[in-house]
């Protein structure tokens, strides 16, 4: 065949593909599971309200991220409508890539409808909302009452302050059960949750880091002091050991966000029925533990269908309320609180009403500007420093002063 | 003969039409497909990267947020702690597990050539493999194994200290019970290790019998019949004249292990373990890059990485390539 010929023939099939167009109105959804189980409840009900039709595209967790890393660096490829976990949202909120909701569609009339905490965490710098919170995850410290009851000791006494929850651990090891899994994830509760007034996780308002400051001092301390006790199993989060451990009440006791609770009850340890409830994090503190936020970026061809899509699945109650019952969703939007589903027992939990404490605990979590940084701060202090001084033994102050040697040095031109 | 001599001016008189010629240009017309993807995703990246390596870049704050900033991310990054602690442990695992894939292979293989063909083939086999299983999902296997209470490695050292025959010998890993093999820093990189070793092992022992076939049986006979034993045999005979397989086995473990990622990478969930312990150069270079979106570092890093992957294979072909590749 000539050159000649090719050229025609390849000609010729380009033509052939690129006579697809897209006539009707359609976007896609980026996210990761379990959204897709909530989307297949409500996009019928959307599509038929409005007319959009939806496609999902489902990664896993860090999969979803790192192509919407590639997607916002080449200006191509994301969906219409893109999911961010909390843990990525500061440098997502700063890259430009997103749209400014409150310019475009005044989203800044619904903030009244959403947990304060979390409707911060999505605006940028320039005030502008560019991600609007679809999922909670209220901070509550979930503990077996079997235990407790046979150890004769009363939740709101142990969970009184830090030293009281330390005292509850030395008179459960007597009895060969641990307080905690993992004492990091103590830590990282005070860290997270304790933030002065003005300040971001992991740097202050100018961008100067806080890391020595004595929050990650005391955090680092607290759980020293679980940990050199030998009042924590020493057991990582979603290991074997973990789900082990929830099923056979290695440990009494555990921190987590409102969602742990779907995945105890499904999958982890349905067997230990009725012998959870949850309770306030200790020490009278409110935080969060996860949470994802809805966006539009920049490249989307299809801005106005998108934000119709994340009006729907945020403003409107109804999904919220949807997404919350079939996989266990917290609802961002505060004026969900008052349904009847709240008041419902929850038979796992031994028939305690515990979403009212979720509630609770959403509205009053204080709002936390996130930093620029502060996903290069999050794997340096919590993955690194508070490993070397847990495992290590390492002094905390020295471990402290060497993460924000770094954390300067990685974030010098942010 | 006549008809040739026809032929021959009229096909130069229709070369010489006025006019582009086409046929010239057919070969590189087949030849195109493989250009146009070798160009978009071999020889684009690999120049986008050189050029990234002096810039500054947020990926997810787009193209234009790139910044020419020279040389600063080679300073960046050969003035970091975690680079030089990366690369201790790269060549730590490198090394340990590498040393001893070639150690263990090689007289494996020698006994697997001096047994039947049969067994030789179904052992081949089956030592070759952990090399062609998922290296992710051997990892998450190995990742339960070494589980500190619930892990089949802890629970067999405490039958066998609890045996009464074995007891004796095992009965003093119970003080140090239960063992953390992945969440203390002095057991990480063994337990990395081990697990790069049972992978790779298999694949040299596949490459050595190779070698070891390859040596001719009379030379081998004409030994035995001078009396040469066993050893003497594997040692004066065969280890000198698979030198050329050596020589590749080795220069593949060096590539291969100072790329090491994936192992780790499951193993300490992505961490890198407690104070990095099993921190290697590539999962370094993919933190900084993804996790912290410093692309530009992470290209810089990613060619330093280059330039000591080039260092080591040349070091390892001036000492030994020339006898290596005897004959060859």
């Amino acid at each position: 065949m000539k050159l000649k010929n090719i050229v025609l023939l390849s000609a010729l099939a380009l033509g052939a593909t690129s006579a697809v167009n897209a006539a009707e109105e359609k976007i896609r959804f980026d996210g990761f599971p379990d959204f897709d189980s909530s989307l297949k409840v409500f996009l019928p009900d959307f599509e038929k309200k409005t007319g959009i039709k939806v496609d999902y595209l489902m990664n896993n967790h860090g999969d979803h991220h790192t192509k919407l890393t590639t997607n916002l660096a080449t200006g191509s490829g994301a969906g219409d409508v893109i999911v961010v976990d909390v843990e990525k949202i500061g440098p997502f909120v700063a890259s430009g890539g997103l749209v400014n909701l409150s310019e475009k569609y005044g989203a800044d009339k619904f903030a009244e409808s959403f947990a304060p905490y979390a409707w911060a965490q999505g605006k940028g710098a320039d005030g502008g909302v560019y991600a609007i919170p679809v999922d909670l995850g209220p901070g509550v410290m979930y503990y077996r009452t079997d235990i407790f009851e046979k150890e004769g000791v009363k939740v709101d006494a142990s969970i009184k302050d830090w030293d009281a929850y330390i005292e509850l651990g030395k008179k459960l090891k007597k009895d060969g059960v641990f307080l905690i899994a993992s004492a990091a994830d103590v830590a990282q509760a005070i860290i997270f949750t304790t933030v002065p007034e003005g300040e971001g996780l992991y740097f202050d308002k100018d961008g100067n880091s806080v890391v020595t400051s004595d929050r990650f001092v005391k955090a680092f301390t607290v759980a020293k002091t679980i940990r050199d006790n030998g009042l924590d199993a020493r057991i990582t989060a979603w290991s074997n050991e973990w789900y082990e451990g929830f099923k056979q009440g290695t440990f009494a006791t555990q921190l987590s966000g409102a969602w742990l609770l779907g995945h105890l009850k499904n999958w982890i340890a349905p067997d230990t029925a009725g012998k959870w409830a949850v309770s306030n994090l200790p020490d009278g503190i409110y935080g969060s533990w996860g949470g994802s936020f809805l966006s539009i970026p920049k490249q989307s061809k299809n801005q106005d269908q998108a934000w119709k899509l994340i009006e729907y699945m945020t403003v409107n109650p109804e999904t919220q309320l949807s997404a919350f019952a079939t996989i266990a969703a917290f609802p961002s939007n505060i004026t969900t609180y008052d349904d009847a589903l709240f008041e419902q027992p929850i038979e796992f939990l031994g028939g305690q009403k515990a979403r009212l404490l979720f509630a609770e605990v959403a509205k009053n979590i204080k709002p936390v500007q996130p930093g620029k940084g502060d996903h290069v701060a999050r794997s340096i202090i919590l993955e690194n420093a508070l490993m070397q001084v847990l495992d290590e033994g390492k002094d905390i102050k020295e471990a402290l002063a060497e993460a924000e040697r770094l954390i300067k040095r990685r974030t010098r031109n942010m | 003969m006549n008809t040739t001599v026809k032929a021959t001016p009229k096909s130069t008189q229709e070369d010489n039409k006025p006019g582009f010629n086409w046929n010239i240009l057919s070969p590189y017309g087949f030849l195109l497909p493989f250009l146009v993807i070798f160009s978009v995703f071999g020889i684009f990246p690999l120049l986008f990267s050189v050029f990234l390596s002096f810039h500054q870049w947020n990926p997810v704050e787009g193209l234009s947020a790139m910044k020419f900033v020279g040389t600063e991310n080679y300073y960046i990054a050969l003035t970091d702690p975690w680079l030089w602690r990366a690369l201790r442990n790269t060549f730590w695992l490198a090394l340990s597990s590498g040393i001893a894939q070639h150690l263990v292979a090689i007289p494996v293989a020698y006994i697997l050539v001096s047994q039947s063909d049969r067994l030789r083939h179904w052992l081949t086999s089956a030592y070759f493999l952990p090399y062609i299983t998922s290296t992710v999902a051997a990892s998450l296997i190995f990742f339960n194994m070494y589980s500190p209470n619930s892990g089949i490695i802890n629970q067999s050292l405490i039958a066998l200290a609890d045996s009464s025959y074995l007891g004796w010998a095992f009965e003093w890993t119970n003080q140090y019970q239960p063992i953390r093999w992945l969440d203390t820093a002095a057991m990480l990189k063994p337990s990395i290790a081990f697990v790069v070793f049972w992978k790779y092992t298999g694949f040299n022992i596949v490459l050595y019998t190779t070698g070891l076939m390859t040596i001719p049986k009379e030379i081998l006979e004409a030994a035995r019949m001078d009396g040469a034993n066993f050893f003497h045999r594997f040692w004066h005979i065969s280890l000198p004249m698979i030198r050329p397989f050596i020589f590749f086995a080795v220069t593949m473990t060096i590539i291969g292990n100072l790329q090491l990622f994936e192992e780790p990478f499951v193993l300490t969930k992505g961490s890198g373990g407690t104070g990095q312990a099993g921190l290697t150069i590539s999962m370094y270079l993919y933190k900084v890059g993804w996790e912290w979106l410093e692309m530009g570092t992470a290209s810089a890093i990613s060619w330093l990485l280059f330039a000591l992957i080039a260092f080591f294979t040349t070091i390892q072909f001036v000492f030994f390539g020339k006898k290596g590749l005897e004959g060859h």
